[in-house]
């Protein structure tokens, strides 16, 4: 064991550049939902779709990151003992994020610019021209009270365990002992269940429900797939980025090697249930389920293969050597292609099934798809970088610190 | 002079062996191998040992995998028996992705095991080669090559003060044949 001379009180100074640069993120993003407001029915169709989309990752790139620390309590990791305050700053942010989703949500229902396949007048009357018997047998599930509460309820739950996580981990701090991670551990048993068995339920309601006559088993798989990888790549972001502008010097190469196993691996099982949903609907070719990749195949051709280069073959092969996983530089910029290939994930997910024939439909890629997602990247680094400064880097009285300061593979 | 051939410093605690490597290195004596019951986290690096090329292996061994199935069942369904199923062409790229995936972990896991077994000399029916027993038991042993370093004295006072147990002088490299 080598001794280290590491200041474990240090903690992050939010000024100067970052800041403002997030602001003037945040200050794009408001501007640029004002002039998808001001436009016609199309310009507002795709302004939601474009909100619920940048939403719904934010959403769940703060949910994922409790589920990251859920999993380092339980599998009682060393290694990341001493990054954790990164995903804990993500964690924190839960309830901003959830309530943002929500009010998306709420307003698209309010005003029928999201969820109208299943939201609209007469759907579910038997005397109403406009009677829909797929829907209505599914209106028992897919109304608006129900789901509204399940929203309320799925990411309260969350958040409740992400404040308690977090909290704990400060309080250990400031008192030591085994406490807190004892306390940690229990409830990250708990959240853990919470959350295997509704994140299915959750991407079912926000996602698959824009096509409700479609649906696919394999569909909250492979949404968990796509948050919890492109979380991962978001916390390898967040500390290099740290490390290169000084902070965070414990972080040696061989944490970062386990973040590129991890973001490596869980980029192959996002490919895995991808295909699986694929090939089963391929394979069977009932015209009820191909109708998903009609819609994407025709309108969306050039989305769906990019999807598939930059969430499968990027990682497969830039981080398939040792090497690369180890590099700062290298991991950095697959991590990037990581999160823009999931946010190109979430768009063929989405956008097809508002502007079913893609660009004629008034979809496709522009000033309202880059402006918003530049406002919730901007709000994502104000909030998260605000909350890391508030508390030391590393929580100084974690009982396996010792064994991540010295992490060797 | 005379024929040994190693000199084997048998240790029975690894950080004591761990000292020992110290020693011998700083008196640039160059240690042949060091054997040990279980795995000692770093050692690697202390001895310098080059990084393994099982890595590279397993690639080329998957991607014959990949090949191989690609290949086979384009002829099998495209070229010699072009059968329509559900009405998709002949060769269905994604019909095939999951059996493809398959072969290549089959050609990988047994080309690495091949691999293993070729670089060890663990053949069926082949007496393993072991320099000391113990070694597989609970000594931690360092193997020095005794033709390389040709002061035997100072190379078992080392191994004596850093706490070798027993220091033997092998005339044979493997102990094992018999």
């Amino acid at each position: 064991m080598g001794t280290h001379h590491y200041n474990l009180s240090e903690q992050f100074e939010f000024t100067g550049k970052v800041k403002i640069l997030s602001i003037v993120g945040i200050v794009i993003g408001l501007a640029t939902i004002a002039y998808g407001l001001m436009g016609d029915h199309v310009s507002h169709e795709r302004t939601y779709a474009n909100l619920l989309l940048m939403g719904y990752y934010f959403a769940c790139v703060c949910m994922s990151a409790t589920f990251f620390l859920a999993i380092q309590f339980v599998a009682q990791a060393g290694w990341s003992a001493s990054i954790l305050r990164v995903p804990q700053a993500m964690a924190k942010n839960l309830p901003i994020a959830a309530l943002i989703l929500i009010v998306i949500t709420g307003l698209g229902l309010y005003t029928h610019n999201l969820y109208h396949h299943w939201h609209a007048e007469g759907l579910t009357d038997p005397n109403s021209p406009h009677y829909d018997s797929l829907i209505a047998g599914k209106a028992v599930f897919l109304n608006v009270p129900f789901f509204m509460i399940r929203q309320v309820v799925f990411m309260g739950s969350y958040a409740i365990f992400a404040h308690f996580i977090t909290k704990w981990s400060y309080n250990e701090d400031l008192t030591g002992g085994l406490t807190s991670y004892n306390k940690s551990f229990k409830y990250s048993c708990i959240f853990l269940v919470i959350y295997g068995f509704t994140t299915p339920i959750f991407a079912f309601d926000n996602i698959m429900s824009l096509e409700a006559h479609w649906f696919s088993t394999m569909f909250g798989w492979y949404n968990f797939a796509s948050m919890w990888v492109s979380t991962l790549a978001i916390i390898a972001i967040v500390i290099i980025l740290l490390r290169k502008a000084g902070y965070m010097s414990w972080v040696n190469n061989s944490h970062l090697h386990n973040l590129g196993q991890f973001i490596f691996g869980f980029s192959i099982f996002w490919t895995y249930v991808w295909f699986a949903q694929f090939l089963l609907i391929y394979y069977a070719n009932m015209s009820e389920e191909t109708v998903y990749f009609h819609k994407r195949f025709n309108s969306y051709e050039f989305w769906f293969y990019l999807n598939i280069v930059l969430n499968f073959l990027t990682p497969l092969l830039l981080l398939m050597d040792r090497d690369n996983k180890r590099s700062e530089n290298l991991l950095l910029t697959v991590s990037i292609i990581v999160v823009c290939g999931h946010w190109v994930d979430y768009y063929q997910m989405i956008m097809p099934g508002i502007f079913e024939f893609g660009t004629k439909d008034g979809s496709g890629f522009g000033i309202l798809e880059l402006g918003i997602a530049a406002g919730f990247v901007g709000l994502f680094t104000y909030t998260v970088l605000s909350a890391l400064s508030k508390k030391p880097l590393v929580a100084k009285n974690h009982p396996f610190l010792q064994e991540s300061l010295n992490h060797h593979l | 002079m005379s024929n040994i051939k190693y000199i084997l410093g048998s240790f029975g605690d690894p950080d004591e062996m761990l000292t020992g490597i110290k020693k011998l290195q700083d008196n640039n004596i160059s240690i042949y191998d060091v054997y040990t019951p279980m795995p000692i986290h770093g050692i690697e690096a202390k001895l310098g040992v080059k990084r393994s090329r099982l890595d590279i292996a397993a690639f080329f061994f998957g991607i014959t995998g990949t090949i191989t199935m690609l290949t086979g069942v384009y002829l099998a369904t495209a070229v010699d028996w072009p059968v329509n199923i559900g009405g998709k062409t002949h060769f269905a790229f994604p019909d095939f992705v999951p059996i493809t995936f398959e072969l290549t972990i089959l050609f990988c896991a047994f080309g690495l095991v091949g691999s293993y077994y070729a670089s060890t000399h663990l053949f069926p029916g082949r007496a393993p080669r072991v320099m000391d027993l113990r070694a597989t038991d609970d000594r931690f042993v360092i193997a020095i090559d005794a033709k390389q370093n040709a002061e035997h004295d100072k190379i078992d006072e080392l191994l004596k003060s850093a706490g070798a147990l027993e220091v033997k002088h092998n005339e044979r490299k493997y102990i094992s044949y018999e």
